[in-house]
């Protein structure tokens, strides 16, 4: 199997920079206090982020996908499952885009 | 860690470090007690392997990814961030960003791992991943002084993830037009759900609503990927803004 160096630089880099916050973590953090604001803003950044990405990308999309998006919210909200809602949206998507 | 500190019955909180553990016991039950977790981080592993073959990626790229960064969130990003040529600032600022989490989840475990030496403490923090970071800080705030618990459940979640990339991946390469299968739509799904998982009420409102308003906005008139990062950073922003109100 061969390996593009591009490739596997950027994934080193990846794994880099992830060690440095799991590491991170426990090095500095546990000598200084951590403001509550500091907290707060790296527990809202993942949710944050992953709102920008969905966000555009559903509002270029279609009435399939938005009805599909709805579909993966429900299940997700209702049983916390990603495997089942991810079942859910992707049935919801083909059967929108037979529809529309 | 020697076997008087181990023993030393209900050592006050102030001295909880010192008397943690780090034995084969430990990494065994870290690793059992996390089996059924792993099963679900496999069903998850095999989504990402096949988004990955998808988006380019070799079987062998998706394995390294997966062995070496153990980062759920933030490769599920990389992949919707990769094109040709490869957006390098991009996937790694991003990968940055979002995990910086793990910054408050390494800290948390501090009290811990300061008892243990450095290679183990360093050496365990590798396996910090959502779901077994959860159980470890369950297993070690409950008085359990297994050192190794972290180690043990992470083995199990790193092996899990790294086989079902392997396997998603070889499959992604067996199918055809993915839109034939509603597979195009699979990311965006899986980052919907995760959007849920991270939902934490009312105070979670304005922030999102900002990093969508924003991001749109950004996506419509700035170039390349730059409106992920001002999306997330101007939620995030917003949020910290109202701590204290």
């Amino acid at each position: 199997m061969s390996l593009d160096p591009v490739v596997v630089a950027v994934v080193v880099g990846m794994a880099a920079v992830t060690y440095a916050t799991k590491a991170g973590g426990l090095w500095v953090l546990g000598r200084v206090e951590v403001p509550e604001r500091v907290e707060t803003g790296l527990e809202l950044l993942p949710g944050a982020i992953i709102v920008s990405i969905v966000g555009p990308e559903l509002v270029d999309a279609g009435p399939p996908e938005w009805g599909a998006g709805a579909v993966v919210v429900a299940v997700m909200w209702r049983t916390g499952n990603v495997l089942l809602s991810l079942l859910g949206g992707v049935g919801a998507v083909l059967l929108l885009r037979t529809v529309t | 860690m020697t076997a008087d500190a181990a023993d030393s019955p209900r050592s006050p909180a102030a001295s909880e470090g010192s008397a943690v553990r780090f034995s084969a016991e430990g990494v065994r039950d870290g690793f059992v007690e996390c089996v059924p977790v792993a099963f679900g981080v496999a069903g998850y592993g095999i989504v990402f392997g096949m988004l990955a073959r998808r988006a380019g990626l070799r079987v062998a790229e998706a394995a390294l990814m997966s062995a070496t960064v153990l980062a759920g969130a933030a490769q599920l990003l990389a992949i919707e961030l990769w094109e040709t040529p490869l957006p390098v600032v991009a996937v790694i600022g991003t990968t940055l960003v979002v995990n910086l989490r793990y910054v408050l989840m390494g800290a948390a475990l501090r009290p811990w791992f300061e008892g243990l030496s450095p290679a183990k403490a360093y050496g365990s923090v590798f396996f910090i991943a959502d779901e077994n970071w959860a159980l470890t800080m369950g297993e070690l705030t409950s008085g359990s002084r297994q050192g190794a618990y972290l180690l043990g459940s992470g083995l199990a979640v790193w092996a899990a993830w790294v086989l079902a990339t392997v396997v998603g991946a070889v499959a992604g390469g067996l199918i055809g037009d993915p839109a034939r299968y509603g597979l195009d739509f699979v990311l965006t799904a899986v980052f919907l759900a995760i959007a849920v998982g991270l939902w934490e009420g009312r105070s979670t409102l304005l922030p999102w609503l900002t990093a969508l308003v924003v991001a749109v906005l950004s996506a419509r008139y700035l170039p390349g990927r730059w409106y992920i990062l001002l999306g997330g950073v101007a939620g995030c922003l917003v949020g910290v803004a109202r701590v204290g109100e």
